[in-house]
């Protein structure tokens, strides 16, 4: 059997806030081609978690490595620069720039001074096509299309910088069932694209369709992660709620 | 569906000034018959030079979600150290004549004035950006602050009587077109440009729409919020001496209230106080609607005292467009 590639692992991960214990004892880890949900009640420890991965928060103690290699994450572009990146609802995108604009924002193509948009339009239509995303106008702010969309500009952005691990924020929080069905279209895109994701959702249906693995956190510990084809929603409810199945 | 809506709505605001300054123009070019005689209307582009060069820096700033109180008042100092400069002190403050020698050529005053701009734009931008007070208060505090200083400077009087190097700049024309229109021509061109074609124009409408996405992106967004007022302090600075070329005096009451018309073009023009959105091409329609509503009031025999309440009003009016164009944009 092959030999199992961890891209993330993160091990005995502690992190406290003036004394309460927010993370206790948790590890998790991610291959390649693999979703991870990460699943808990609020207050859990799931973004305490994943702000640590995405370094918007330092751990206390524990380690993280990326491809066997320990990494001191020391900030959100530190992380970055690892090919760790966070898709936000929002936060990442500047709404009254266009789709090309957006994806090359601080990495533009340019020649002198000037700017070589219909190139950076090129290129970016082509990561997105390849991604089989439809985008009705690249011209017009990215305000003025769909919640999805923007979160899949985001998404097509971080695969052209080379991102090795997505952390996915409730991609389908404000999202239509149409939008959140495309969504999970393009997850299962940017699997075969050589990533690992996790991804956090309060919504146990979205998790199952998605996840390869489930991991649920309660009151800060790992209660357990599981292969998502072998429990069913009640156990993971049951997790969530009680600890056991 | 409604995809289609919001583009039409985008695209209304868009050119709605456009629309409204050509209703106007012809609305007063139907009742004089004047108003479209080119002397008119290279009168009124003379006119709008002056303003319209600031509104060209203050689009920047408001595009940074910024705001800049203090151009007024800066003009007024801009001028008088230019003139102190021409004059070279105030001894020879009042020698009113045809061919006024100067003890500086005009080029140093020039200098002078811009340098002062500069400077003063630096100070906004620094205060605002490391100090953390927001651009309201700063340039409020500006406002004030530079109207001292130029009464300062001038100790209270005007400093008038340049010679025919200096006023021409204010005052010649090449053919039929007046200087200051040759001026603004250019800077319109040159904004236009590094507004829409080049990595800084991308990085002020990036810090503009999403401070944290920009800051995010690598980009030194204190950078790029400063330099806006800087160059709106170049503005300040070249226009302060067209004005005071033009009116052969700078005083210390010079450019009173400007902020206001300046403000209001470059809002009308599109550009949103919210940031992220406007264009140079907006600003110059929004400086030539107030420019040709003035001068169309004048030659209707219509007092100033209700132009000035027309002005206000449509600067309201088009800050609740905006409102209006936003929150349809959110549905």
């Amino acid at each position: 059997m092959e030999q199992p590639h961890y891209i993330i692992e993160m091990n005995h991960i502690y992190k406290s806030f003036s004394g309460v214990e927010a993370l206790k004892d948790v590890s998790i880890n991610l291959k390649k081609n693999e979703v991870v949900g990460i699943v808990g009640h609020n207050g859990a420890g799931k973004s305490t978690l994943i702000k640590i991965l995405s370094g918007a928060l330092r751990k206390d103690s524990g380690e993280i490595l990326i491809e066997e290699k320990k990494v001191d994450i020391s900030g959100p572009k530190a992380a970055r620069k690892m090919g760790i990146e966070t898709i936000y609802q929002d936060l990442a995108l500047s709404g009254n720039l266009d789709v090309a604009a957006n994806f090359f924002l601080g990495n533009e193509k340019r020649r002198f001074f000037f700017l070589q948009n219909r190139l950076m339009k090129e290129e970016a239509k082509k990561v997105l096509d390849e991604l089989k995303i439809k985008i009705q106008s690249y011209s017009v702010p990215v305000d003025f299309l769909s919640g999805g969309q923007r979160q899949a500009i985001a998404i097509g952005r971080a695969i052209y910088n080379k991102a090795k691990v997505f952390i996915m924020d409730e991609p389908t929080a404000a999202l239509g069932i149409e939008e959140t069905k495309r969504v999970g279209d393009l997850i299962n895109q940017l699997k075969k694209q050589d990533v690992g994701i996790f991804l956090i959702s309060h919504d146990i249906h979205d998790v199952f369709d998605f996840c390869d693995r489930i991991a649920v956190l309660k009151n800060g510990e790992m209660v357990d992660i599981l292969n998502s084809d072998e429990v069913t929603k009640d156990e993971v409810v049951s997790l969530i709620i009680k600890g056991t199945r | 569906m409604f995809q289609d809506r919001k583009n039409l709505l985008y695209y209304l605001g868009l050119f709605s000034p456009l629309i409204f300054l050509v209703l106007l123009i012809l609305v007063f070019s139907l009742l004089h018959p004047r108003f479209l005689h080119p002397l008119n209307i290279f009168n009124v582009m003379r006119q709008i030079s002056i303003t319209g060069l600031i509104a060209l820096g203050m689009t920047f700033v408001i595009i940074v979600r910024g705001i800049d109180l203090s151009v007024g008042s800066l003009l007024a100092l801009c001028g008088l150290v230019g003139a102190v400069i021409a004059k070279g002190g105030l001894v020879e403050r009042f020698s009113v004549g045809v061919n006024t020698e100067l003890t500086n050529p005009w080029y140093w005053a020039l200098a002078g004035s811009i340098l002062i701009g500069l400077v003063a734009g630096s100070v906004n931008g620094l205060c605002i950006t490391k100090l953390k007070v927001p651009a309201f208060v700063v340039t409020l505090g500006g406002l004030s602050a530079y109207r001292g200083a130029a009464l300062i400077v001038s100790d209270g009087g005007p400093i008038s009587g340049f010679n025919e190097a200096y006023r021409w700049i204010g005052q010649g024309k090449i053919g039929m077109v007046p200087i200051p229109v040759i001026i603004f021509l250019v800077f319109i061109v040159l904004c236009h440009i590094i507004l829409n074609y080049t990595l800084y124009g991308r990085y002020i409408y990036s810090v503009g729409g999403n401070p944290e996405a920009a800051r995010l992106s690598g980009i030194n967004t204190d950078l790029i919020i400063t330099s806006t007022y800087v160059i709106t302090g170049f503005f300040v600075g070249l226009s302060s001496f067209i004005l005071s070329a033009r009116l052969n005096s700078a005083e210390a009451v010079a450019g009173l209230g400007y902020e206001l018309t300046v403000i209001a073009a470059v809002v009308v023009g599109g550009t949103s106080l919210f940031g992220g959105t406007g264009n140079i091409l907006g600003t110059i329609i929004g400086a030539m609607l107030f420019g040709v509503l003035q001068n169309g009031l004048v030659l209707l025999n219509v007092s100033s005292y209700v132009q000035q309440i027309i002005i206000g009003t449509i600067l309201i009016l088009a800050v609740a467009f905006d409102r209006f164009g936003k929150s349809a944009r959110s549905v």
